[in-house]
């Protein structure tokens, strides 16, 4: 089984590259951006009997390591 | 005082912190990463500063969930004392051990000076040898300092007195130039509940020598010597 895991930052959290990024995009000339939020993308394989546990292995993943909720949500994404 | 010196692929400060206790008296063995048990009669677990994994994932992330850290949980669950210095700290955060993160400095640099600490209280294991509200100059050399937590935890650490050292200038003041990182408060260090564990980003293991430029850092290794 793949899946996707994104982590992003809570909003409200102060994130200091996002806005170095939104930055440097308006300083290339591209048009309209407001803002950018920067955050981490995981693709994982793994074995799992079926969609549920897969998940429950994934959410395991996230509180243990992947996010750290104190200023991280994260998501997932069964492809 | 015996001192258990943990290291992780990728501390390099684990030398310095030893050479400090040393020189207040203290026994130190050094422990891997992959150990999962204390020398017998440890008095104090430390965590040096460095780059452990490489930073991968967020900084101390990986660390905190290696053999030793379960060893280092168990120590501070029975009262024992631990010290977090800057890689250290963050990895304390990331295991649960003291609460918060270590966030990106606000300003996206890594900064490497001398910087003074405001010392907030004088009454725990680790700050006997100094005064409430000296100054000490030590160093700081991060660039991911930037303490954060939610408000509920600000509030608490506040109200329980658990905030060990703020950033501050040559004269105790809290200034904004002096809270390079962009720290909720100012706060450098912090205390566990006990006040057992102290996790801090500044270095008081880089100012113990007259040699090197000071010897204000030497008064955390004195205190602890004391304690244990």
């Amino acid at each position: 089984m793949k899946a996707r895991v994104t982590v992003t930052l809570k909003s409200g959290v102060l994130d200091p590259q996002g806005k170095a990024i939104e930055g440097a995009l308006k300083s290339l000339g591209v048009e309209g951006v407001n803002s950018v939020r920067q955050g981490k993308v995981f693709d994982i394989e793994l074995d799992a009997a079926d969609e549920a546990a897969a998940r429950a292995a994934l959410e395991k993943a996230c509180e243990k390591l992947l996010a750290n909720t104190v200023i991280e949500n994260y998501k997932i994404d069964l492809v | 005082m015996r001192a258990a010196v943990v290291v992780f692929p990728g501390s390099n400060r684990d030398g310095d912190v030893s050479r400090a206790l040393r020189q207040v008296g203290a026994e130190v063995v050094t422990v891997w990463h992959a150990q999962d048990a204390l020398p017998a009669g440890t008095d104090l677990a430390v965590l040096p500063g460095g780059f452990s994994y490489g930073d991968y994932l967020r900084c101390g992330a990986i660390a905190a969930r290696a053999p030793a850290m379960d060893a280092v949980r168990a120590h501070a669950a029975r009262g024992g004392l631990v010290l977090g210095i800057c890689n250290g700290f963050q990895i304390l955060c990331e295991s649960g051990l003291l609460p918060g993160v270590l966030m990106r400095n606000a300003q996206l640099r890594f900064i490497c000076r001398r910087q003074h600490l405001r010392v907030e209280r004088a009454d725990t294991a680790f700050t006997r040898a100094y005064a409430k509200g000296q100054a000490i100059d030590v160093c700081i050399a991060h660039g991911e300092g930037n303490y954060f937590a939610d408000p509920q935890t600000i509030a608490r650490l506040e109200g329980d007195g658990r905030v060990a050292f703020r950033y501050a200038d040559a004269s105790g003041e809290l200034t904004p130039e002096a809270n390079s990182n962009g720290s909720i408060n100012a706060i450098a260090g912090i205390y566990s509940e006990k006040l057992n564990v102290l996790g801090m980003m500044p270095h008081p293991e880089n100012l113990i020598d007259p040699l090197i430029g000071g010897v204000d850092g030497r008064g955390l290794f004195e205190s602890l010597a004391r304690a244990a």
